[in-house]
């Protein structure tokens, strides 16, 4: 076996495949850029080469510097992960030349995949069912036109070249096709530099499942069953899960051959996945094949018990797959989330930032966090707002599910956004639980974006008990301060006010908190252990939370129920407390029955009126102003540029008006909300 | 008997009721408690005690004879919070608009007096009016006798005003001259001179609250300390802010049961400090990873913000903590953060708080600004109050400490007890690229040598060994061990003595 290897790569692939080439007993070099210094990845391995400045291209798709990091350091293979060179023709020339291995496809079988034209003709060949459409180089858009009208409408155009969402275009009619054909051409040109698009049947309602396949030197070449990855937000995955709900067993052995025969056709070796769309009467129809370990990999692993690197790795050094197609069974059902650093209430807008707390949710079993940063590291602007790949497992999809919303609510994450709360509000939406999905799901079921209403309104009763006893303990606990009149302490009521929302949404529920029976005799209950009943339920607490604890995790008992265990993030804020939980975030005053009296005397502030300022979408840097004070403007008149994230966004008037003060000048830094100019 | 206690009943039924129900409900209208519903939310349940509820005004002037009410405009009192005594007076804004009359002040005066003698806060609910303006020359004498007591119970008891009304012209001086004073958004203000009079005087067009509310106060003048929703938070949070305090200069700073363990490490502290030595970084979160649970009760959040001063605790036990902002003017010292952080330090010492100073300053802010506003002055009651300060005082130098203020700010030299650095400390005359285009300005044009001396500068001084070196830190600690450091460090402090020399009283550049 390798002796060492080195990882091109960064993040939570770098550490996957660091920690099987250590369960290996292999030696690992990591990479990094100038961002990375400190990196887990850096931290992890055996050894760390510095390979360039922070921006990709002066580091992590640097060739020359990767290669001589290899020889530096006498690593004798390289994983690529994924992204970065991981399908890089050059990069594999550059290893050959070297001598030294590279952990995955060959370059042939890489370039025959990589463009999407010459896979598909490649697809056709090896008797695998595409998408009807034109595979042909389009002349123009009468030629468009009439491929169109050939495939039958709705149409899709689409980049030859391209990637994700980029250069794609949906067309119903001719009209559509005149327009969509231009625009695609162009966009593919822009970002791609390669004009060529074709055209193929647009699949309504589709959902996107994947093949992961497997080959070996030796002729061996299987498949290890399927994902689903339909919960895509702009072509983006965001939830994966194996197996899919939708597959039998003769649509899964259909795609799977299909998927081996593709494999064999370009003698693939190593693992690959072979992405079909299905649509909803079970016909699958070859996408695309990725040439490298997907992101998602883990679900695959956690329902076949394989180790994907492992194996890679194994197959690289010229061993044999250790296994035969008949034993690869799927047992249980896992699901992926990925966790970004963005902010799911500002359309997703990436977040960057120190992890200020970072505490991901304990691994077993049931429960992988593939991770790359840790608390007190860094979301850097320059790479993937990844924060971790959240994966559970269950032994059915309702158990999986289970596990995934307990350990979202138990994943605690301050100083960056994170999209927590819309992972916990997909993982409560109904139709996801009936496996009722499509790539369409996430803008059918959020078309206005995503909002805090999104959230599933769960039974007060949770919250409210729980914060009653929080606060009891708190109020228990300033009540044994030293320098008191002796025999003249507090005596703590029983009954709290719990009271949240504001003005009209005010909403108060009374709590009255008793001593948990067993409290006095188990040392592992915290001071937030005990009974209280809200309206006319009970439950029964008993947690290890103690004073400062951000996590309380209690197993509860709802009246005579039996004991579930549930996790709630408590902050303290002032005088009250913000709550999180099921991936809604609620503000609450514990209040005894007086002070609540009183309370409802105190007037509703209404949140200041900011229709009337222009405020800065996400923290950045003012890079100009075009307007003065006293101008007029129009709506859709440009007003400022503000710079986030190395991307220049342009900020509109949305309506006709006058500046009235300019509060900030150009080079200033912004913070989200922070106001620019106020009309009058 | 039944009788007479009939007639006490009733005669407490009718004080009670202050101004009338009318009156109470336009308070309630106006989104204000009434005195003694405040009260009530101070103090721990059923626990006050209350004194002089009949007294009544001797005016006979202007009619005033005809109007009394029991309690003349203010209830006074004792009461306990978690247990422990503490004297207050709440004006009643529904009896002649809580205005001051002589019974009035006589009444403030009885509970000052009494709380200087036992040793406890004392806590000012202010919402009046003003002067009892047919008292005339009474209630001007009221004022001042209060004033007075303010003064001579000044560092003997705290005193803190939470003025949730208004409070205007002199008497505005009594809440002056207290520890902090805490406002209430929209319901308060303060001023000297009311905006009708600004107007005759200067033309100047300001409202009430532009002129003194509690956010112009708790982020322009600094008059205020902190700034809360309505009342209910307000005196919910009172409550928290006096389980941090003595309740007098002869005791230790309360204790609470702690949990948190001292030896906690915090690793995320070891990536605090940015690679580039001019980003900032929130100084807020250090405090909230060292102390106890992240608990911490800030004094002036809104005002000079390049400085953080508030308490927390550490093992349980109360810590007054001073701290540079990085993320704000780069943490520097000017007129505001040293007048803010100064009257912190001395509350401090007043009150047998230790004091922890974290660190990272890179100076005094330069401008005509500072030196015309007499940053030379201000800044020296910083260095005043350090140096006189005998309580035990730690300090932290997390990265910069530059020229006056590293001397100002804690150091050895001004008598603190226990100095740490992290590693990346910079303990310094100045910044590496100034020092080296003053050492060596004949060589400004060579871009070359510039770079190499200011390497060398870098390496001489940008670190806290040459510090260490001479003693002045006695420490260079691993960041993630600073929560562990600082609380042994307490606690061998815990029996620190020492005294000034005898004076009268020392003369602080005021």
């Amino acid at each position: 076996m390798f002796k060492k290897i080195l990882i091109a790569n960064r993040g939570e692939i770098a550490c996957r495949v660091i920690k099987t080439a250590r369960k290996m007993g292999i030696k690992t070099v990591a990479v990094y850029s100038d961002a990375d210094k400190d990196a887990l990845h850096v931290q992890m391995a055996d050894e760390a080469v510095h390979i360039g400045e922070a921006p990709t291209a002066k580091s992590y798709l640097q060739i020359d510097r990767i290669v001589k990091a290899c020889k530096q350091t006498k690593a004798e293979a390289v994983h690529p992960g994924y992204g970065f060179l991981s399908e890089n023709r050059a990069f594999q020339e550059a290893l050959a030349k070297a001598k030294i291995v590279f952990i995955g496809p060959d370059a042939h079988a890489i370039q025959a995949m990589g463009d999407k034209i010459e896979s598909k003709k490649l697809a056709v060949k090896a008797g695998v069912s595409v998408v009807p459409g034109f595979n042909g180089v389009i002349k123009d858009v009468a030629h468009a036109m009439k491929i169109a009208k050939d495939v039958g409408y709705p149409v899709m155009i689409k980049a030859s070249a391209g990637g994700g969402g980029k250069g794609m275009r949906i067309a119903r009619n001719e009209g559509e096709v005149r327009e969509g054909f231009e625009r695609a051409t162009s966009e593919a040109k822009s970002s791609f530099g390669d004009d060529r698009v074709f055209i193929e049947r647009y699949i309504e309602q589709p959902r996107h499942i994947e093949i992961q396949v497997l080959a070996d030197r030796k002729g061996n070449t299987f498949y290890l069953g399927e994902r689903e990855c339909s919960i895509q937000r702009r072509h983006q995955k965001v939830i994966e899960e194996a197996p899919s709900p939708f597959l039998d067993a003769k649509t899964r052995k259909a795609m799977g051959e299909q998927a081996v025969a593709l494999a064999k056709a370009v003698k693939y070796v190593s693992a690959g996945t072979v992405e079909f769309i299905v649509d909803q009467k079970r016909n699958f129809y070859f996408l695309e094949m990725n040439t490298r370990l997907q992101v998602e990999h883990p679900v695959t692993e956690m329902v076949t018990g394989l180790d994907l690197v492992e194996l890679m790795i194994r197959i690289a050094y010229g061993e044999k797959i250790p296994f035969a197609q008949k034993n690869v069974q799927l047992t249980g059902w896992a699901m992926e989330s990925r966790v970004y650093a963005e902010d799911p209430y500002r359309n997703f807008l990436p977040s960057t930032g120190r992890l200020v707390r970072y505490m991901p949710p304990l691994e077993g079993k049931n429960v992988r966090v593939d991770t790359g940063v840790y608390e007190g590291g860094e979301i850097s602007v320059y790479y993937d707002p990844m924060i971790a790949k959240l994966v559970t497992y269950g032994k059915t999809r309702s158990e999986a599910i289970e596990y995934m919303r307990e350990a979202l609510d138990a994943y605690y994450i301050r100083g960056v956004s994170h999209n927590i709360p819309f992972l916990a509000s997909l993982m409560g939406k109904k139709k996801f639980e009936d496996g009722k999905l499509s790539t369409n799901f996430i803008a059918e079921e959020y078309p206005d974006g995503f909002a805090a209403k999104d959230l599933p309104a769960k039974d007060p009763t949770l919250l409210t008990g729980i914060a009653a006893l929080v606060h009891h303990a708190y109020q228990a606990r300033a009540a044994a301060i030293s320098g008191q009149v002796s025999g003249h302490g507090r005596d703590l009521p029983e009954t709290w006010m719990v009271v949240s929302g504001e003005g009209k949404n005010q909403s108060a529920h009374q709590a009255w908190v008793s001593p948990h029976p067993e409290r006095e005799a188990d040392p592992n209950m915290g001071p937030a252990s005990g009974v209280v009943k809200v309206g006319a339920r009970t439950l029964t607490l008993a947690s290890a939370w103690t004073y400062g604890h951000p996590l309380l995790t209690a197993k509860i008992k709802i009246d005579k129920g039996a004991a579930t265990e549930v996790t709630v993030q408590v902050d303290q804020r002032g005088a009250g407390y913000r709550l999180f939980h099921a991936g809604a975030q609620i503000d609450v005053k514990v209040l005894t029955v007086r002070e609540a009296e009183l309370n409802r005397l105190m007037p509703f502030k209404p949140p200041p009126d900011l229709s009337k300022y222009l405020l800065s979408p996400m923290p950045g840097l003012l890079v100009s102003l075009a307007v003065k004070e006293g101008q007029e403007v129009k709506a859709g008149e440009t007003l400022a540029i503000v710079e986030a994230m190395k991307m220049e966004n342009v900020l509109k008037a949305e309506r006709d008006g006058t500046v009235k003060k300019i509060h900030q000048a150009p080079g200033s830094s912004l913070a989200v909300d922070q106001v620019i100019l106020e009309f009058a | 008997m039944n009788a007479i206690i009939k007639k006490l009943d009733e005669k407490r039924r009718l004080a009670r009721l202050g101004g009338g129900q009318t009156r109470i409900d336009s308070q309630h209208a106006k989104g204000k408690l009434t005195a003694r519903e405040r009260i009530e939310l101070l103090f721990d349940e059923g626990s006050f005690e209350e004194w002089d509820m009949f007294v009544e005004h001797r005016c006979t002037d202007f009619g005033m004879a005809d109007q009394k009410v029991p309690g003349d405009g203010v209830i006074t009192g004792y009461g306990l919070i978690n247990g422990r005594p503490m004297f207050v007076f709440s004006q009643d804004f529904t009896v002649f608009g809580g205005s001051l009359s002589e019974s009035h002040a006589k009444k403030i005066l009885k509970i000052m007096e009494k709380a200087v003698q036992v040793g406890a806060p004392v806590i000012g609910l202010n919402d009046s009016g003003g002067a009892r303006i047919q008292e005339g020359v009474n209630s001007l004498a009221g004022y001042a006798d209060v004033f007075l007591q303010n003064v001579l119970a000044s560092g003997v008891v705290p005193q803190i005003s939470m003025v949730m009304g208004p409070c205007a012209g002199g008497a505005v001086y009594s809440p002056a001259i207290t520890d902090f004073i805490f406002m209430v958004k929209d319901t308060s203000y303060m001023f000297v001179t009311g905006p009708d009079v600004v107007k005759t005087v200067t033309h100047e067009n300001v409202t009430h609250e532009q002129l003194g509310g509690a956010m112009t106060h708790a982020t322009k003048s600094g008059v205020s300390d902190g700034v809360f929703e309505n009342d209910v938070d307000a005196l919910l949070q009172l409550r928290r802010l006096m389980n941090f305090l003595p309740r007098s200069n002869k005791e230790k700073p309360p204790v609470i049961p702690c949990v948190d363990p001292a030896d906690r490490n915090d690793y995320s502290l070891d990536t605090l400090i940015p690679e580039n030595p001019n980003k900032p970084y929130d100084m807020k979160e250090l405090i909230a990873k060292i102390v106890d649970e992240g608990d911490f009760f800030e004094i002036g959040e809104h005002f000079a913000k390049n400085i953080i001063c508030g308490f927390a605790r550490m093992e349980g036990s109360t810590v007054g903590i001073v701290a540079n902002q990085p993320m704000v003017l780069a943490g520097c010292l000017d007129i505001d953060s040293s007048c803010k952080a100064a009257r912190f330090v001395r509350f401090c010492d007043c009150f047998n708080i230790p004091i922890l100073t974290l660190v990272d300053v890179p100076g005094f802010m330069p401008g005509t600004d500072q030196e015309y506003g007499g940053i030379i002055k201000h800044g020296a009651k910083l260095l005043f109050a350090y140096a006189e300060a005998t309580v035990p005082k730690i300090t932290l130098i997390t990265r910069k400490a530059y020229g006056g203020a590293y001397d100002v700010m804690s150091s050895k030299h001004v008598r603190a007890d226990v100095n740490f650095a992290w590693p990346t400390a910079e303990i310094a005359v100045m910044g590496a690229k100034g020092a080296v285009e003053i050492i060596f300005r004949g060589d400004i044009g060579d871009k070359a040598k510039i770079a190499a001396r200011t390497k060398e500068y870098e390496e001489n001084f940008a670190n806290p060994f040459k510090a260490a070196n001479l003693g002045f830190v006695d420490d260079v600690i691993l960041p993630h061990t600073t929560r562990q450091r600082i609380c042994r460090s307490l606690n061998m402090l815990k029996t620190k003595d020492i005294k000034n020399p005898w004076k009268k009283h020392g003369n602080i550049p005021l």
